[in-house]
């Protein structure tokens, strides 16, 4: 296999992304409120990195000014830059609402009720 | 001078809303308010005839959104003149009539309120110079009819029948929409003008058929066409005058009127003779079949308009202009005879008590006006000579017979003719011999039949009157108005001769033969009737309309309702997972079609070289991650620590790869974050390892199967971003637009730090939105917890407090009661903390002012210092900080806001657009000269907002823990008086 040769920098942050996603959808998948709240962050950190990496890696080359000859690519950063504090403000809204979700359906499944529990009958 | 064309149309509206306000009993008022009304209004139209017989087109063109080309246009030719006559005219007839018809306990404003409306909504379809605008007028029709269908809202089969009426014309309006868009789409315009000159354009266009079947639904469901004429008898259950108002002028009217406006664009071709002439002449046919075995007598008018329409529908199928002026002709005649006849069941019924044909007979005896009144307006639906409908009939019948079409509807179509002929004719002798003639039977009846009130009657003389003008002396009464409102329809009109005389011809033989031989079926099916036989009509009678539209909608709600359940929003955990797939399919196809093979293999980038240092970086990642997975459920707050150190490497492997503005974020938001998910921990319920041990095997079985099934599903996800990234990474870098940025930056931007000159300057809009949505949650998340309370179960103290044997001597403080709780073995580390706020504060001002030209920025700065303070909520205590610190975190948010947009609003003073930046040079003494950039100020906003967001979300929740003890004290306090 070829892939062996190929470790880098580029072949470990990939797998690094491709490791952290997976842990973060299996944590999502989960019916509890509080390991998906785990698992967003998780895959949030997997995908802000995958974002950036967009513009490639780059080592000593940040994207200010009279610096160096190279900058890095500055729009992944400014977008992911965004999203980080936007994934934060997420994460703060999703964690008070399993608190309330938790509050009002006296459980905390994302479903609202315990798994084996019959279903409120339709209008 | 005559008042604009918009009058006729804002009138009836604005009547209605003064007789919407008029109090409940003002029957007269009312009544006379409406009455004058609709006879200003057909008084104003009567007098435009000179100008429109003269082919004069009045226009009125109110300026809408002139930039889109919609304006509200009014236009009048002399087909809409015709309509807006009918529509006043009758308006104004069925106004007084109404006045005596509704009982005083009837709630008046209402009932004429809508009228006025439907009445305005139905002149506005009428003159309507827009397709759009008559589109919307069509609705309001429908709308307006459902209400007056259903005005008796107390019984059940006006409700019924009104929302039969509004789903059928509703769902036809719809069609409409989409038919309009599409012609509108083809002519170009949505001008009636235009759209009437590009006729030709319109039916060699490829999307003719579909916008004809469209048009189609629309006209045919409001004219009760065949198959949706289930809806006319059931909207019988309203009012009589409303009855006689929607059967005769108006609403079914608005099909046929539909079908005629456009009859210049569409017709003419194959296409339109199937579809209209098939759909007109099944209707004719079943209407006037259906109608023979009505026993009530609304019920049997009902059918006979179906029928009428469905002769008019067919008239204005032929492709013939000669029969186009028949069926304007018969539009005019059917209302006139319809109208009168409705009045005079409404008579009946009013003064009788009953409408079954069956126990009704003789009524000449009691009320002899009425019953010659309603005589002559039957004869005239009967097509008797001498009598208007006899003169469209004959039309009809002419063109039945001369029309050259296909071998087959040559024979067929006189034959038809005939047939449907001799329906009306029998069913109008039902009306007539079986309810006037005959037996008394009157003892029986609910009420002794007497005459109405003589204007009552009036407006029925009026309309008869009309019916016996127009038909004794067509060429002097109406052939003008016929020529007028014809000729707008077919454009160039064809001679044609009002005489009611043409002499033995083959359309008067048919006359002849339809009426011998309805009155042959008449007699024919008397006696059998009267025995009880033949309730229902026979062979379609067992078809209801009723019923299939019925069943239909219960099966379109079964099928929303199951619809719901799969797509709903009820099973969360179930969707994620379907995301989760969909999002994998929809990645998959792509990649298969690439081949992995070829992505494996990498680009032609130069890679970075390997490092150990990061490889063990990588590690440590890669087993936190892992960690938090599987400490997740029973150790959570292991699984939180493992995920911050997964968070750790996330901002090391940003500073690696040159960015270290990310890094800073992240680094603050990391802290930020655990603290906040720490916070929430407290109040979710603990999972217990022992009790999933002790579950059934069958139980635990199925969790193996799910686990398994979501953990191949995850690596999927992984391995899919994975390949995703690494064939992305060895590929060269594209030109992108950020060489842009680069030059700009410090030219144009004044700074440095592309990344911060990107957010505050060049995209400062996307950051405005990004901070709207932050000081959006912080606020939802607050409103969220201001009337949450913890549930019971973990509103205890917890274990490791419990654990404290009451009697302890410690230093331990209460960080609830005490004052200041930086006593005891707080009191080093709470010392620090308060020494650590300024020292942030300034850390802030350093990362702020720093920002433009090297990492950092507002983002970073608001970060940090909303943690310091945060640090003394955790070490001091919520009661201890609110006490020394006036913080009010939405103050922050809304100042943070208000600068941000005030510095971008600042650019347009300047007369530049929105949020662009200006630069300037200040000298301040001692600091000597400064760089000022606008962006200055949007980034301070972005700081206060930042700050006060994060505040607000984390307090908010840091309260909870204050409740929490509020709870559980007023619990003890309870349990206590208990024992007392």
């Amino acid at each position: 296999m070829s892939l062996l040769a190929n470790v880098s920098m580029e072949f470990l942050v990939a797998t690094g992304i491709g490791w952290v996603t997976a842990c973060g959808v299996y944590l999502m998948l989960r019916g509890r409120s509080f390991p998906v709240v785990l698992g967003l962050t998780l895959l949030g950190y997997a995908v802000n990195i995958f974002i950036f990496v967009m513009g490639r890696l780059w080592s000593g080359a940040p994207p200010i000014l009279g610096q160096g000859a190279v900058q890095a690519d500055p729009l992944p950063q400014a977008l992911v830059l965004t999203a980080i504090v936007i994934g934060f403000a997420t994460t703060g809204f999703v964690i008070e609402l399993a608190l309330r979700s938790r509050a009002e359906a006296g459980t905390d499944h994302v479903d609202g009720r315990e798994p084996g529990e019959r279903p409120e009958r339709d209008a | 001078m005559h008042l604009p064309l918009i009058t006729l149309v804002a009138l009836p509206f604005a009547g209605s809303l003064i007789a919407a306000l008029l109090p409940t009993n003002a029957r007269n008022a009312e009544s006379t308010l409406a009455g004058v009304i609709a006879l200003l209004c057909a008084v104003q139209v009567a007098l435009l005839f000179p100008d429109i017989a003269a082919g004069q087109v009045i226009r009125q063109d109110i300026p809408w959104l002139p930039s889109l080309g919609l304006n509200f246009v009014l236009r009048m030719d002399g087909f809409a003149w015709m309509f807006s006559m009918l529509v006043l005219g009758i308006g104004a007839l069925v106004v007084l009539y109404a006045r005596y018809y509704m009982s005083p306990a009837d709630p008046v404003p209402r009932f004429f309120a809508f009228l006025l409306a439907f009445m305005g909504a139905m002149s506005g379809v009428v003159l309507s110079g827009n397709l759009f605008q008559m589109v919307l007028f069509w609705e309001l029709t429908s709308l307006f009819s459902f209400l007056l269908i259903g005005y008796w809202h107390h019984r059940k089969d006006a409700r019924r029948g009104a929302r039969m009426a509004l789903t059928v014309t509703g769902a036809g309006g719809l069609c409409l929409v989409a038919g309009v868009v599409l012609l509108g789409h083809i002519a170009g315009s949505y001008d009636l003008d235009v759209v009437l000159a590009a006729g030709d354009a319109v039916r060699a266009h490829p999307l003719y058929r579909p916008m004809l079947v469209l048009v189609l639904l629309g006209a045919f469901t409001k004219s009760a066409q065949f198959p949706f004429q289930f809806w006319l008898p059931n909207a019988m259950a309203a009012p009589t005058p409303v009855s006689a108002y929607l059967h005769s002028a108006t609403m079914v009217k608005a099909g046929v009127f539909l079908l005629a406006r456009l009859w210049p664009v569409l017709a003419g071709t194959d296409e339109w003779f199937w579809l209209v002439t098939g759909a007109g002449l099944a209707t004719l046919l079943v209407g006037g079949f259906a109608a023979i075995f009505q026993n009530d007598l609304k019920g049997l008018l009902a059918y006979s308009t179906i029928s009428h329409l469905g002769l008019i529908t067919t008239l204005l199928g032929l492709n013939s202009p000669l029969a186009a002026v028949a069926a304007v002709f018969h539009i005019l005649n059917h209302a006139t005879f319809k109208a009168s006849l409705f009045m005079a069941v409404g008579v009946i019924d009013h003064e009788t008590g009953t409408r079954d044909i069956r126990r009704l007979s003789g009524l000449a005896r009691y009320m002899p006006v009425t019953a010659t009144l309603a005589t002559v307006a039957a004869a005239a639906m009967a097509g008797v000579p001498l009598l208007n409908g006899f003169i469209s009939k004959e039309m009809f019948f002419s063109e039945a017979v001369f029309l050259a079409a296909s071998p087959g509807i040559d024979r067929a179509l006189p034959v038809v003719a005939v047939v449907a002929g001799m329906f009306s004719v029998a069913y109008s002798l039902r009306f007539t011999v079986e309810v006037f003639l005959g037996r008394d039977k009157c003892g029986a009846l609910p009420r002794q039949p007497h005459e109405p009130p003589r204007w009552m009657r009036a407006p029925i003389s009026v309309l008869v009157l009309a019916c016996l003008v127009v038909g004794t002396l067509p060429q002097w009464s109406i052939q003008r108005i016929l020529e007028t409102a014809a000729r707008p329809v077919v454009g160039v009109l064809p001679d044609f001769d009002l005489a009611v005389w043409h002499g033995f011809n083959l359309p008067l033989w048919m006359s002849l033969l339809s009426l011998v031989g309805g009155i042959a079926l008449f007699f024919a099916l008397r006696s059998p009737m009267r025995r009880g036989h033949l309730a229902k009509a026979p062979l379609i009678g067992r078809i209801n309309g009723k019923r299939v539209f019925r069943s239909l909608l219960a099966r379109l709600t079964l099928a929303g309702r199951h619809t719901r359940r799969l797509f709903g929003t009820r099973r969360l955990q179930m969707q994620l997972m379907l995301l989760v797939l969909v999002t994998l399919v929809a990645a998959a196809v792509p990649l298969r079609r690439l081949g992995s093979e070829a992505l494996l293999a990498g680009g032609d980038r130069a890679m970075l070289e390997f490092s150990p240092m990061f490889a063990l970086m990588w590690l440590v990642g890669a087993g936190a991650a892992i960690g938090a997975v599987w400490q997740a459920k029973y150790h959570r707050l292991t699984a939180l620590a493992l995920m911050s150190v997964a968070g750790l490497v996330t901002v090391i492997t940003f500073a690696w790869f040159s960015a270290p503005d990310l890094a800073l974020t992240q680094l603050s938001v990391e802290a930020v974050t655990t603290v906040l998910i720490m916070l929430g921990l407290r109040w979710l319920p603990k999972r217990l390892e022992d009790v999933g041990r002790s579950q059934p095997l069958r139980v635990r079985a199925r969790a193996r199967v799910r686990r398994g099934r979501d953990l191949s599903i995850a690596l999927c996800a992984g391995a899919g971003l994975a390949l995703l990234s690494w064939a992305m990474m060895t590929r060269s870098f594209p030109q992108s637009i950020s060489p842009f940025f680069l030059e700009r930056a410090l030219p144009e931007g004044g700074g440095r730090n592309v990344v911060n000159v990107m957010l505050v300057d060049f995209r400062g809009f996307d950051t405005l939105g990004e901070i709207t949505v932050l000081g959006v949650v912080a606020l939802t998340v607050y409103a969220l917890l201001r009337r949450f309370r913890p549930a019971p179960e973990s509103a205890g103290l917890p274990p490791q407090q419990q654990a404290l044997p009451a009697d302890l001597v410690t230093d331990l403080v209460d960080p609830y009661s005490d004052e200041d709780p930086a006593r005891g073995y707080l009191m080093v580390p709470a010392v620090l903390i308060r020494l650590v706020l300024p020292l942030a504060a300034m850390i802030a001002v350093y990362l702020f002012m720093r920002g433009h030209n090297e990492p950092g920025g507002g983002f970073v700065a608001g970060l940090v210092l909303s943690t310091a303070f945060i640090v003394q909520y955790v070490v001091s205590g919520t009661q201890w900080v609110e006490a020394h610190m006036d913080l009010r975190p939405q103050r922050w948010i809304a100042f943070g806001l208000l600068t941000a947009t005030a510095t971008g609003l600042g650019s347009f003073a300047l007369g530049y657009p929105f949020l662009t930046t200006h630069t300037a040079h200040v000298s301040l003494p001692l600091i000597g000269d400064l760089h000022v950039a606008s962006a200055l100020f949007y980034d301070i906003g972005v700081f206060l907002l930042v700050v006060g967001a994060t505040l607000l979300i984390l307090t908010a929740l840091g309260h909870q823990s204050v409740r929490g003890r509020r709870v559980r004290d007023n619990e003890e306090d309870e349990r206590k008086e208990g024992a007392h």
